[in-house]
């Protein structure tokens, strides 16, 4: 709807010859921000390819192509594919316990006036700029005397103190867009606050609360310092863990190309899900204004 | 008056009768409790814990007996980091973690404005590039560290195309912090030159062409009219990098290795101080000053700069933008 591509397209259409030579410096600008944002992670996707002889090699495709690195990976003496599932169930249940949470709170700041909403909106944005490691210190020593190293929920609820924020933030964002006259309407019609949340508002965010999830789950994903500290135990690693601690045949010789393979097999779930939902994910980055 | 007393579905009406009785100050306060229980437990009694942890010194020998209890020792983790033995350390850590927050956040602005400012003015292929630039923001740290530091090898990459002799990337030195910034910078700077982007889309085009008329350069429109427009957007965007820069762990720690005096960071300084020495009074008192720094740095940002953390200035001023615009477009032919 605010479109601004189409008023731009608009104006310079008021020039067609020049546009082109015009515009020149800008499509050179354009293939430059691709090359910049593609370039390494195309480069870890081509030596993940190489055959382990062939690692050294700086040509731009690999010759000949090999599984061999990914095979490695997937051995089970790595345990990359239990780190893998590792992952999914931490920043899986994270995502879910944020936002079931997040989405009555984000409700409420939007569009509720009570007494010390300004005091629980500035407590919640200065909760997500506390140091994780400062928090890390305490849970560490809490979790090793009550036996919680080495669990999942272990890495749960350090990762809420910076996942809850980011889901309140973007969701209470997100109600604040859509139109008070909804709910309006519907408590005309005999509603109450709760079942015009329930019936009209909720199924109307399901694309902000979706996105929302997106975010959340893709900076979950990539926590490693709470991970690294709460686990010392190789079954119960997550993925970023266990990249950053992958062994080769050696102990002397690294691993690059297995290592660039679990990077790309640890990736490329989180770019098909940008790539499908790239429109929104830029809308909730920038209303939310947070990470 | 029973046929007002005579609901259609009476288990329906009760909680009805309940919610709608509820004033909504106390229904706010009902739903915002559990966030703020959550938060309580994960953030608030962590940071007090820390902070009375901070004034307890190592068990070991009291009086010739050897103990379990840690010992109370005050402010002597504090002194000890910035007087004492561990000084040097401590500010050493400190210097690096200013000198990276300082580097990697004016070139992520940097280069971050200028995507935008590019990705602004084309006007096809920008959902490739805002595909392409969403790559460095969802690739995962650790995962970005393990593919630099193959890049920065002594034979990789980076010293393939550089010419002169290789560069020993990841050996302590200058060098090691040089890659630690690229590697940082890449991956973030997307991110701000993506929300610059939606800064830049809601400034109506009739102020440039106002500009325009007026005679203002590209250098004095881009100076006097977008930056002061988008700088709402950018503040925000650079005061949550500057927080994320200055917790920066996963990547030196990845890409170089603990214990590095050319590149640790003081969440390095703090994570290695609990989980390598043990010492969690020392790691403690790191963290509290590592979080007034933090601090220090929110308070000088919004203080000085006026950067609008809670949004609803930017909400305020957003508005009229938008109507104004829907407005002039709506009046085109």
């Amino acid at each position: 709807m605010t479109d601004p591509t189409t008023a731009t397209a608009a104006s310079t259409n008021r020039e067609p010859g020049r546009s082109i030579r015009r515009n020149l410096p800008v499509y050179i600008g354009i293939g430059l921000i691709v090359v910049y944002c593609l370039a390494p992670f195309y480069w870890m996707a081509v030596s993940s390819l190489r055959r382990t002889n062939d690692i050294f090699e700086v040509s731009l495709f690999p010759s000949p192509v090999s599984f061999e690195n990914y095979a490695a990976v997937f051995d089970p003496s790595q345990g990359f594919l239990r780190a893998l599932g590792n992952s999914v169930v931490v920043a899986g249940t994270t995502t879910v316990v944020a936002l079931v949470i997040a989405i009555v709170a984000a409700y409420a700041l939007a569009r509720l006036d009570f007494r010390f909403k300004r005091l629980v909106m500035t407590g919640i944005i200065a909760t997500s700029m506390f140091p994780v490691v400062a928090l890390v210190v305490p849970l560490l020593k809490l979790f090793t005397a009550i036996g919680w190293i080495n669990t999942y929920q272990a890495m749960v609820m350090p990762s809420l103190s910076f996942a809850l924020p980011l889901a309140v933030w973007n969701l209470t964002a997100f109600f604040r867009q859509m139109p008070a006259e909804l709910e309006q309407a519907a408590m005309v019609d005999g509603c109450t606050q709760g079942q015009a949340f329930r019936r009209v508002i909720l199924p109307l965010a399901a694309p902000g609360v979706f996105t929302t999830a997106i975010i959340v789950f893709v900076i979950t994903w990539n926590e490693f310092l709470i991970a690294l500290t709460m686990v010392n135990e190789k079954s119960m690693q997550t993925a970023p863990v266990a990249i950053s601690k992958f062994v080769g045949a050696s102990q002397f010789v690294t691993p690059f190309g297995s290592q660039m393979a679990a990077g790309v097999l640890m990736t490329v779930p989180l770019i098909i899900l940008v790539l499908i939902f790239q429109r929104r994910i830029v809308a909730g980055l920038s209303s939310g204004g947070v990470k | 008056m029973t046929a007002t007393h005579a609901p259609p579905e009476p288990g329906r009406t009760r909680p009805r009768a309940r919610v709608t009785g509820m004033s909504p100050g106390r229904l706010g306060a009902l739903l915002v409790s559990p966030t703020i229980l959550v938060l309580g437990l994960v953030v608030a009694y962590p940071m007090l814990a820390a902070l009375r942890q901070s004034m307890y010194g190592e068990p070991g020998l009291v009086n010739g007996f050897v103990s379990d209890e840690e010992p109370y020792i005050g402010l002597e983790n504090y002194t000890s980091a910035l007087f004492g033995p561990s000084a040097e350390r401590f500010w050493n850590a400190f210097y690096n973690t200013s000198f990276f927050t300082v580097t990697t956040v004016l070139l992520e602005t940097v280069i971050g404005v200028a995507m935008a400012l590019i990705m602004h003015r084309a006007m096809r292929g920008r959902a490739m590039v805002r595909a392409s630039i969403l790559i460095p923001w969802a690739i995962p740290t650790a995962a970005s560290a393990v593919l630099w530091g193959w890049i920065f090898y002594p034979d990789g990459v980076a010293n393939a195309i550089l010419p002169g002799a290789p560069i020993l990337w990841t050996t302590e030195g200058f060098q090691a912090q040089a890659a630690v910034i690229i590697a940082e910078v890449w991956k973030t700077a997307p991110f701000i030159g993506l929300l610059t982007l939606a800064g830049l889309q809601v400034i109506p085009d009739e102020v440039y062409e106002a500009a325009k008329m007026d005679g203002a350069t590209a250098w004095r429109r881009f100076w006097h009219v977008t930056l002061p427009l988008v700088k709402p957007a950018l503040l925000v965007a650079v005061l949550f990098r500057l927080l994320d820069a200055i917790r920066m762990f996963d990547l030196p720690y990845i890409l170089i290795g603990p214990r590095k005096d050319s590149v640790e960071t003081l969440s390095m300084l703090v994570h290695d101080e609990a989980t390598a020495n043990l010492d969690y009074g020392a790691a403690a008192a790191y963290a509290v000053l590592l979080f007034l720094y933090v601090f220090a740095v929110v308070f000088a940002f919004v203080g000085i700069l006026g950067a609008d953390i809670l949004g609803d200035r930017a909400a305020l001023r957003r508005m009229p933008v938008r109507r104004r615009r829907l407005l002039a477009r709506g009046g085109k032919p």
